[in-house]
C-alpha cells in the first residue's frame, strides 16, 4: 500500500503489524480454546439474576434471562472462529479448484465461467446466505455453508486471474516445453507463485465471513439458541439497550477485534510473502 | 463506444438471466418443500397436494421455469404465502425507504471518504495520517448493526435529538419527519461503507502523489493544487469509479441488515421477514429486484469508467483481464 517506505524500517513494520495482528487473533482462539474445558457457567444456569451489573461473580454481567455473559462470549468466541474457518475451508477449496479448472480451459468455457461468476459476485454475499439459510433453516451449519459458497465465487475469479498470469509467463512455456507435465507445473510453477495473495486473500475472506455470520445471526437466521453467537448476543442486548448496555459492549468489542486482528495478519503476510515487496523494501 | 456499450447491454440482459436462472433453482433444489410453508402446520398428505397444485410446484421444473420467466416478464412476482397479498407493490412501497436509505448513505459515505482518503495519503508520513489510516482500518472491521446501536444509544437514547427508530405510517407525506427517522440509518451506513472507500481513495491518490506526470507538472511550474486538479484528478478517479459499483452494492446490503436495528419497513426487513416465514415468493421477488439493481449499479459504473479514462475506451471488449 505505502509506496514511500524506508529501507530500514522496513522489516520491522512488517513484524509489527503481524504481532499487532496476531495479539487480538490469539486472545480469542485462547477464549475459544478455554470454552473447550471450563466455563465460569453453564449456558442454561439463569441463577444470576436477570441484567445484573458486571461485578465479582459474573464479570460481564448476566442477560435478561439471567444467564452469564463471559460464558456466552467465550462461546461467542468459538462459533465466530468456527464460522470463519468453516467458510474459508469451503470457499477456498471450492474456489481455487473450480478457478484452477477456468484457468486452464479453453476460451470458450473460460468466457462462460467468467460471466457466471461475474453474475454470481454481483449477488451479496448476505443476501445469497439468506437464500441458503430460507431453503434450510436457520442453523450455524447452514450459515457456514452458505457464507462458504458465497465466498466462492470471490475466490475462483481471484484464482483464476492469477493463474492465467502465471500461465502467461515463459517459465511455464519452459517447462512444457522441456517435457514437465500439466499437473508438475500446476504443482510446481502454478501453485508457488500464486498461494501468497491466495492466503492474503483467504485471511482477509475469514474476517468478512465472521463478520457475515455475525449479521446472519443478528437477524435470527444462524445459530438457534442456546448456541451465543456474538452477532444474537447483540440482537438481544439491544431490547435492554437503555437499560443494561453492558450486554453490547463484549460480543461487539470481541467482533472488532477478531476481525482487525485478521484484517493486520493479512495485511503483514502480504508483506512477508510476497518475495516483490520483500526486495523492494 | 455505442458496440461497447451494445455488449455491455448484453452481458447485462445475459446476466439477469442466469440470476434468475440461479434464484429458481437455488430455491427448489435445496431440500424443503414450499407446500410446507404454505400449508399450515400439521396439514394432512391431502391438504400439502393442495398446496403443491395451488403454487404449481407439482409440476416439472422446466414447465415451473417458464412459468415463473413469463410472470417476471409482466412484472408480476406472485402473491405472498403469509400476507396473500402480490409482492410487487409491496416491493414497491418498501423501496421509498431502502432507495433513499442507500442513495444518501452513499453520497455521505463519499463526501467523508473523497477528503480524508485524500488527506491520509497526502500526510501519509504524519501522525495524523497513520490515524486517519487506523481509523479506517477499525471502520472495515465494524458491523454496521453495532454502529447502529452505539448511535441510537448515544443520539436517540441519552441526548433524545432524533428517533430511535420506526418511519412515518404516511411515508414521505411530511419529509422533514421522514429525513429524521432516516438520519441516523443513514449516517450508521455511511460511517461504515466511507471506512472502505478512503483506502481505495487513499491508495488511489497514493499512486498519483507519487507518479512521474505529477513531478513533471510541478518541474514545469505548476503549484501543487494546480497540478493535481489538472492531472491527478482525472487518473486517480479510474480506480476509485471503478469500485464505486460495488460500493454501491454493498450500502444496499448494509442498508437492509440496518433496517432491522431501526425498525424501518424497507426491503431488507421485508426480506429478513420472509426468510424467518419460509415465504417463497416474496423472498424471490426481494432478491430479484435487489439483484437487477446490483447489476444496473455495475452497467453504470462501467460505462462511468470508460467516460472517463479514453484508455478504456478504445478496447472494444468487456475490458475482462
Amino acid at each position: 500500500m505505502t509506496v514511500k517506505r524506508t529501507t530500514r524500517a522496513a522489516p520491522r513494520r512488517r513484524s509489527v503489524i503481524l504481532i499487532a495482528g496476531c495479539v487480538p487473533a490469539g486472545l480469542i482462539v485462547a477464549l475459544a480454546l478455554v470454552s473447550f474445558f471450563w466455563l465460569p457457567y453453564p449456558l442454561d444456569d439463569t441463577s444470576g439474576g436477570r441484567l445484573s451489573p458486571p461485578g465479582a461473580s459474573h464479570l460481564l454481567g448476566t442477560d435478561k434471562l439471567g444467564r452469564d455473559l463471559l460464558s456466552q462470549v467465550m462461546i461467542g468466541a468459538r462459533i465466530a472462529l468456527e464460522s470463519g474457518a468453516g467458510a474459508v475451508a469451503i470457499g477456498g477449496v471450492l474456489g481455487v479448484a473450480t478457478g484452477l479448472a477456468a484457468g486452464f480451459a479453453n476460451r470458450w468455457v473460460d468466457d462462460t465461467f467468467s460471466a457466471l461468476l461475474d453474475v454470481l459476485i454481483a449477488f451479496p454475499t448476505l443476501l445469497l446466505a439468506m437464500l441458503v439459510v430460507a431453503a434450510q433453516s436457520a442453523s450455524l451449519g447452514s450459515a457456514i455453508v452458505a457464507i462458504g459458497l458465497a465466498m466462492t465465487a470471490v475466490v475462483a475469479r481471484l484464482t483464476r486471474i492469477l493463474v492465467k498470469r502465471v500461465l502467461a509467463q515463459d517459465y511455464i512455456t519452459a517447462a512444457r516445453t522441456s517435457g514437465t507435465s500439466w499437473p508438475r507445473v500446476i504443482t510446481g510453477h502454478v501453485l508457488p507463485n500464486i498461494w501468497p495473495t491466495l492466503v492474503v486473500n483467504l485471511a482477509l475472506q475469514f474476517g468478512l465471513a465472521v463478520l457475515a455470520e455475525a449479521s446472519l445471526s443478528f437477524l435470527g437466521l444462524g445459530a438457534p439458541p442456546p448456541n451465543a453467537s456474538w452477532g444474537r448476543m447483540l440482537q438481544e442486548a439491544q431490547a435492554t439497550v437503555s437499560t443494561a448496555p453492558y450486554g453490547a459492549v463484549a460480543p461487539g468489542v470481541l467482533l472488532v477485534a477478531l476481525v482487525v486482528g485478521v484484517n493486520l495478519i493479512a495485511d503483514g503476510l502480504r508483506d512477508t510473502l510476497d518475495p516483490t515487496r520483500r526486495r523492494s523494501s | 463506444m455505442t458496440v461497447y456499450i451494445l455488449r455491455r447491454l448484453a452481458f447485462l440482459a445475459a446476466s439477469l438471466l442466469l440470476a434468475s436462472v440461479v434464484l429458481f433453482l437455488l430455491l427448489r433444489l435445496l431440500p424443503g418443500d414450499p407446500a410446507n410453508a404454505l400449508a399450515s402446520v400439521g396439514a394432512s398428505p391431502e391438504q400439502l397436494a393442495a398446496a403443491r397444485q395451488e403454487i404449481g410446484s407439482d409440476r416439472p421444473l422446466p414447465e415451473q421455469f417458464v412459468t415463473w420467466l413469463h410472470s417476471l416478464a409482466t412484472f408480476d412476482l406472485g402473491n405472498s404465502f403469509v400476507s396473500t397479498l402480490p409482492v410487487g407493490p409491496e416491493i414497491a412501497t418498501r423501496i421509498e425507504v431502502t432507495g433513499p436509505l442507500t442513495l444518501l448513505a452513499f453520497a455521505l459515505a463519499l463526501l467523508i471518504a473523497l477528503p480524508v482518503g485524500f488527506l491520509a495519503a497526502h500526510r501519509a508520513n504524519t501522525w495524523y495520517g497513520l490515524i486517519l489510516n487506523g481509523v479506517s482500518q477499525l471502520g472495515i472491521a465494524v458491523p454496521v448493526f453495532w454502529v447502529g446501536m452505539i448511535l441510537v444509544t448515544v443520539f436517540a437514547l441519552h441526548l433524545g435529538v432524533l428517533p430511535a427508530g420506526g418511519f412515518p405510517q404516511d411515508g414521505w407525506a411530511d419529509p422533514v419527519e421522514a429525513l429524521r427517522s432516516l438520519a441516523l440509518p443513514v449516517v450508521t451506513v455511511a460511517v461504515v461503507m466511507s471506512a472502505s472507500l478512503i483506502r481505495y481513495v487513499r491508495s488511489a491518490s497514493l499512486d498519483v502523489l507519487g507518479s512521474d506526470y505529477l513531478r513533471t507538472a510541478r518541474a514545469l511550474g505548476s503549484s501543487f493544487g494546480e497540478a493535481v486538479r489538472r492531472h491527478g484528478l482525472r487518473n486517480g478517479a479510474v480506480p476509485v469509479v471503478a469500485v464505486l459499483g460495488i460500493e454501491l452494492a454493498s450500502t444496499l446490503l448494509g442498508a437492509v441488515v440496518v433496517e432491522t436495528v431501526f425498525a424501518l419497513p424497507g426491503l431488507g426487513s421485508m426480506l429478513s421477514q420472509a426468510v424467518a416465514q419460509h415465504d417463497y415468493p416474496t423472498i424471490q421477488g426481494v432478491l430479484f429486484v435487489t439483484t437487477l439493481a446490483v447489476l444496473v449499479i455495475g452497467f453504470l459504473a462501467d460505462l462511468a469508467q470508460r467516460l472517463i479514462d479514453p484508455r478504456l475506451r478504445s478496447t472494444l471488449s468487456g475490458g475482462k483481464p
